[in-house]
């Protein structure tokens, strides 16, 4: 009964979608603009009663999606195999833990889980929106519940997730053990709440331009979306990215993989889209460029489900290989984004002119770093795309890390320049030789620093040593703007900027560190065998078995010492799950104040050796560090904000 | 500045930062489009030597020979049409089997060899990269 019940959730939240997008249109039709001088009493109350039901129908479409969701997570940890889903990719054995994330750890759990963000962030818009005008709310709630729509019919007619299997099996497939591992049974939940975010702000930017309202209200309505998508997104990232990392246990920590571009691709977008926001929100400028940013930053977050979701690519995070849910989303694909490119192409023309801004500004400065953002994501976009376009064209080619590493790597140091110097310019309208001697301090620290490097470690490599010394720049930089001020009164906001802007300069720190200076042993080890790898002193002590909740795994027990210190154990494994059948390995990795010590342990050779692989990698935390205050950057703006506009609410409410 | 003429100036620098990112983007392709390559592709033409590519292809029955390091394996790749020897030193990944289906991430060396630094083995059955999806489904196609 409880697949049946979620069944029924989902059709109901369908109808509601459709009742919504039904009020929404019906009551901005009824008072559109053009009607105001014959308009009677009647139809104007007509339309205000349409448009009232919109923000209860929403919240309701919300909890429903919730309810199903909430159905389905229970069949998994209920193990009710007569559910298809849980059958296919649960096992009765499975940690409870996993078998909640079993729930969205597969195809039409994924897309549950989309929907059920989408409309629980469309029942929240109802509930909290208070800045924007009940018209602009109204479309903007309409567009939700048309983007929504598609999602129910993709899940209703194509990938029912809630299908039963007759006979029911005794005990399911269970989940892919790559899956199995806390950090990834998050990741997606994560992206996603990014993803539906930027749906939020398209469907914002559509409401705008339905009603011909695109300014600073509406830039400020829409900014807290973006910035919280934005946070889920480069946690999201940056999580995947260490996911990767130590699971895999292939020591790399970014593969190009173009389900990894998948996210990185509305990460970028949404960057752009935060930078262009605040300049429309604090001086009224980039207006159209800002509704365009958010329409393309929705597309990247679709193109990235249809990557993910369609079967086109085959990797370890995509799940279906069914052309028609393919053809679904990319039909959806075509139909969201073409509407909004047509409603914008239409629309584009009645939005007035923002305020201007001289060349040498902070807006001017924000544009370059739109520029530069479009420009990797153009590039990013290229390279994923063009081996599916050429494929279906009848070609075989394969685009790798080394193309995005010749063109990705030279625009992100221009960027690092970029976001170093911006935040020192004015706005309106900024003095040269005042600039300059402003950013004289940064450019002597990354001239020195790169410097040191050439003169000391020039083994390194040209990109990383520049690396280092942008970094160093970068990092200097970015504390600049709380030079001389009172950092108590300093707002959150600014202070979010400053902390992101320093986690750019920490990761880029990690990733040139990582590249320049990793060192890599790789051995066949006897009991007994000591190698050296970095700083440490690696010996073997012996080969042991072990037995996990599913699996069964060869242990190395190696003793770990790191000059005069302590020695210490290390235990890398390789496992082995039985259902279904596969491998993995499990590296340990020990981090230390100053890098990562990563061992892996491989196949006997027959003759009472072990292969060993052991990295020491300096600094490479770093990157996920400089990851996480990013996302922390982020989440203080995003509190700075809200407090701001909640006071400047209050302080209205009290005038009026 | 006057309105029209930042409306334009906006327009010029996106254009050119639209070219600027496709012209980069399509050299770059140009030079490193081709990074997967299966045996047939470099059979009786000079593989191209020293650049980070894939080579892909079936795993030759018997070919699986372990060197005397302990961590050295060597092997041949096949798609049927042609065999390219492959050295690899590291950790293979545990379904990397005969018969099977692999990836090889290195470089070609000039006498045709190639060095992998890494191996991407099938992980469940139902995985294959695209590319040798289709370059085997080609192969079998020519063999009947």
């Amino acid at each position: 009964m409880i697949a049946e019940a979620g069944l029924a959730a989902l059709w109901l939240a369908a109808a509601l979608a459709l009742l919504q997008l039904a009020l929404a249109a019906g009551g901005l039709w009824t008072a559109r603009p053009g009607r105001a001088d014959r308009q009677d009493r009647a139809s104007i109350e007509a339309a205000a009663q349409l448009m009232g039901g919109v923000r209860p129908v929403a919240v309701v479409q919300g909890l429903l999606t919730a309810i199903a969701f909430g159905m389905l997570i229970l069949v998994f940890v209920r193990s009710d195999m007569s559910v298809l889903l849980v059958a296919t990719n649960s096992h009765s054995m499975k940690p409870l833990i996993y078998k909640i994330a079993g729930a969205w750890g597969n195809h039409e759990g994924s897309m549950l889980l989309w929907v059920t963000v989408l409309g629980l962030a469309g029942g929240a818009i109802a509930l909290v929106e208070r800045q924007l005008a009940q018209r602009t709310l109204v479309a903007t709630l309409g567009a939700q519940a048309a983007i929504a729509l598609g999602f129910y019919a993709f899940l209703l007619f194509a990938s029912n997730p809630f299908a039963r299997v007759v006979p029911a099996p005794a005990d399911g497939n269970g989940l892919n053990p790559l899956l199995q591992d806390p950090g990834l049974a998050f990741h997606p939940p994560t992206l996603y709440f990014g993803y539906v975010g930027l749906s939020v702000a398209f469907s914002f930017a559509v409401g705008a331009l339905v009603t011909r309202d695109v300014g600073p209200a509406f830039a400020r309505a829409m900014r807290p979306w973006v910035l919280g998508a934005w946070i889920f997104l480069t946690i999201g990232i940056t999580a995947g990215s260490y996911w990767a990392y130590y699971e895999l246990g292939w020591g790399g920590w970014w593969f190009w993989d173009p389900v990894e571009n998948a996210s990185l691709m509305p990460w970028l977008a949404a960057t752009a889209l935060l930078h262009s926001v605040t300049v429309l929100a604090t001086r009224d400028g980039l207006r159209a460029w800002t509704v365009m940013l958010a329409v393309v930053a929705f597309s990247m977050s679709m193109i990235g489900t249809f990557l993910v979701r369609s079967g086109i690519l085959t990797s370890v995070h995509a799940f279906a290989v069914d052309p028609t849910r393919g053809s679904f989303i990319l039909a959806l694909l075509v139909l969201y984004i073409g509407g909004a490119l047509a409603l914008f192409g239409a629309r584009v023309g009645t939005v007035k002119q923002g305020a201007t801004f001289e060349p040498l500004s902070r807006e001017g400065g924000l544009v370059f770093n739109n520029l530069l953002l479009s420009v990797i994501l153009g590039i990013v976009l290229i390279g994923t795309l063009y081996p599916i376009l050429a494929q279906a064209m009848g070609t075989q080619l394969s685009v790798g890390p080394p193309f995005f590493n010749k063109t990705i790597v030279p625009i992100t140091l221009i960027l690092m320049a970029g976001i170093a110097v911006g935040p020192m310019i004015r706005w309106r309208r900024d003095e040269g030789q005042a600039l300059i001697n402003r950013v004289t301090v940064p450019v002597a620290v990354a001239v020195f620093v790169a410097a040191g490097f050439f003169a000391f470690a020039s083994e390194a490599g040209a990109f990383p040593i520049l690396g280092l010394g942008m970094a160093a720049g970068l990092a200097v930089a970015s504390v600049a703007p709380l030079w001389k001020r009172n950092l108590l009164r300093t707002p959150l906001f600014t202070w979010g900027m400053v902390v992101a802007h320093l986690g750019v300069a920490v990761s880029v720190a990690g990733v040139a560190s990582e590249r320049a200076f990793t060192t890599e042993k790789l051995v066949a080890a006897r009991v007994g065998d000591a190698f050296w790898v970095g700083p440490y002193r690696v010996e073997m002590r012996g080969i042991r078995p072990e037995i996990g909740p599913n699996w069964s795994a060869i242990e190395s027990v190696l003793s770990v010492r790191r000059g005069d210190g302590a020695s210490f154990w290390m235990h890398p494994q390789s496992r082995y799950f039985a259902d279904p059948p596969t491998n993995t390995s499990e590296a340990d990795i020990l981090t230390a104040w100053d890098g990562q010590l990563y061992t892996v342990v491989g196949q006997p050779d027959g003759q009472g050796r072990w292969q060993l692989r052991l990295w020491w990698k300096p600094f490479v935390t770093l990157i996920w560090a400089g990851g996480a205050l990013i996302g922390l950057g982020g989440l203080l703006s995003l509190i700075g904000r809200v407090r701001r506009e909640r006071r400047q609410g209050r302080r209205e409410l009290a005038a009026a | 500045m006057k309105a029209k003429h930042q409306r334009l100036a906006l327009v010029a620098l996106g254009l050119v930062a639209v070219m600027g990112a496709s012209g980069l983007a399509l050299s770059a392709l140009k030079d490193e489009a081709a990074f997967f390559y299966a045996p047939a592709d470099v059979a009786g033409k000079a593989p191209p030597v020293g650049r980070a590519v894939r080579l892909g292809g079936m795993v030759e029955a018997g070919s699986i020979k372990r060197e005397g390091d302990g961590v050295t394996i060597a092997f041949t790749v096949t798609d049927g049409k042609a065999t390219v020897p492959v050295t690899f030193s590291g950790i293979a990944p545990d379904l990397f089997k005969e018969n099977s289906g692999v990836v090889a991430e290195g470089q070609f060396r000039p006498d045709g060899s190639f060095a992998a630094d890494n191996l991407l083995a099938k992980h469940d059955e139902r995985y294959m990269p695209p590319e040798m999806a289709g370059k085997m489904a080609a192969a079998k196609t020519l063999e009947q």
